[in-house]
């Protein structure tokens, strides 16, 4: 199916404007795929025609379905694992000391799509019961995708999603056989939450968060807009949190609010201007 | 370079495992059901076993019980790789020894954590 380029020029300026995100060229490349689905179930026979009704306005709920096939969910549990080691040796350690008082961690995945990666942090602490117990873990994902939000919160993977990552010890441990999938057992399901957030609005409540992750979601914007997300993590941050990107990320030449941990390579934490600015506030 | 060695009856299954395996560095055997697996484990030891339940001649779960019970010091890692997919199936085949269990259909991604997992890539 040929796409024309104004075609792909209107979906990319939807997607932009709804998530800020840009369609990058080989998400162009993919277009054709990542909207079949939507057009085989509306009974349209082509992108072109897609657009036609875009343009009319025929269908208000439309534009967001189209930009729910655009957004890019790949993801899977534990997904590129030493991330997930380096917070377990290098931060976790540090705010178990620091919030001892309060007993409260606050950590925040921002672009978390169907969940894995919310759902790989509450099993980190579910694995050490007495380590963390008396704490109140607070986890929460967000994503701009009310679908992929939606998804997240049921806990349902199929077979292929709930095996990408997940040791078969781990998964017969955490997920249960369903009829519609394997599901995340309740205990690991009442220890997330899941909102519906864009990055470039507030953070979401209650801010202050200990641990930020916002792993392969920033490449896909522009950079002003990348930096505008940057300066939103950053605001979401305690004085004293860590922030994470996806491997082959890094905020060099991306935002001054963050700077690299010196002390754990693939951690960034508040530049310390900013960790005095927000100590005061 | 480690070993793999692929035990199925399916042709084509061996055929996608091996291309998958090979771009992962493994230099691959094969087998078309358990008893060949065996002899072949009793030739030379692979690093590790890429197991199919249900074969003819001998399954993968009677080859499995026997390599274990002949107690080599040089036990290969065995992944289950197949399409019995329910709990009953999975804790049986970790009984029996299994070190990880591969649903079927699987892509390069899901083959390669199982295999990192199990310290063999």
């Amino acid at each position: 199916m040929e796409i024309s380029d104004s075609s792909s020029r209107i979906l990319a300026g939807l997607l932009e404007a709804r998530t800020g995100q840009q369609l990058t060229l080989n998400r162009r490349w993919r277009l054709e795929t990542a909207l079949s689905a939507l057009l085989r179930e509306r009974g349209i026979a082509s992108i072109d025609e897609l657009i036609t009704i875009l343009v009319m306005g025929k269908e208000p709920n439309l534009a967001g379905r189209v930009v729910e096939a655009l957004l890019n969910n790949e993801t899977y549990f534990f997904r590129d694992r030493a991330p997930f080691d380096l917070l377990a040796r290098a931060a976790l350690p540090k705010l178990q000391e620091r919030r001892a008082s309060s007993r409260r961690l606050k950590i925040w995945s921002a672009g978390c799509s169907t969940g894995q990666e919310v759902y790989s942090l509450a099993m980190m602490f579910a694995e050490e019961p007495v380590k963390w117990a008396g704490w109140t873990i607070d986890i929460l994902g967000t994503d701009v995708s009310e679908a992929v939000v939606e998804r997240a919160r049921t806990g349902v993977y199929t077979q292929f999603e709930v095996q990408r990552g997940l040791g078969i010890a781990q998964m017969i441990k955490w997920f249960e056989e369903t009829p519609d999938g394997w599901r995340a057992v309740e205990a690991l399901r009442k220890s997330v939450r899941f909102q519906v957030h864009n990055l470039l609005e507030m953070p979401p409540h209650p801010g202050e968060f200990d641990i930020v992750l916002c792993r392969n979601v920033l490449l896909y914007l522009n950079q002003a807009t990348r930096e505008k997300a940057f300066d939103r993590l950053a605001a979401a941050m305690a004085p004293d949190g860590w922030f994470m990107l996806g491997a082959g990320e890094t905020v060099i030449g991306q935002t001054r609010k963050l700077v690299a941990d010196k002390d754990a390579r693939g951690l960034y934490v508040l530049a310390s201007s900013d960790q005095a600015d927000r100590r005061v506030a | 370079m480690k070993t793999c060695l692929i035990v199925d009856d399916s042709k084509v299954i061996r055929k996608v495992a091996r291309h998958i395996l090979e771009t992962l560095e493994f230099s691959v055997e094969e087998a078309g059901d358990g008893k060949e697996a065996l002899e072949h484990c009793e030739q030379r030891m692979p690093d590790v076993v890429l197991l199919d339940w249900n074969m003819p001649v001998m399954s993968g779960m009677e080859f499995l019980k026997l390599l274990r019970q002949r107690g080599h010091s040089d036990q290969p890692k065995v992944v289950f790789c197949t399409t019995e997919n329910d709990m009953a199936h999975i804790r049986a085949a970790l009984e029996a020894g299994a070190d990880e269990y591969v649903m079927k259909p699987f892509d390069r991604d899901t083959l390669h954590i199982k295999l990192q997992l199990v310290g063999v890539a």
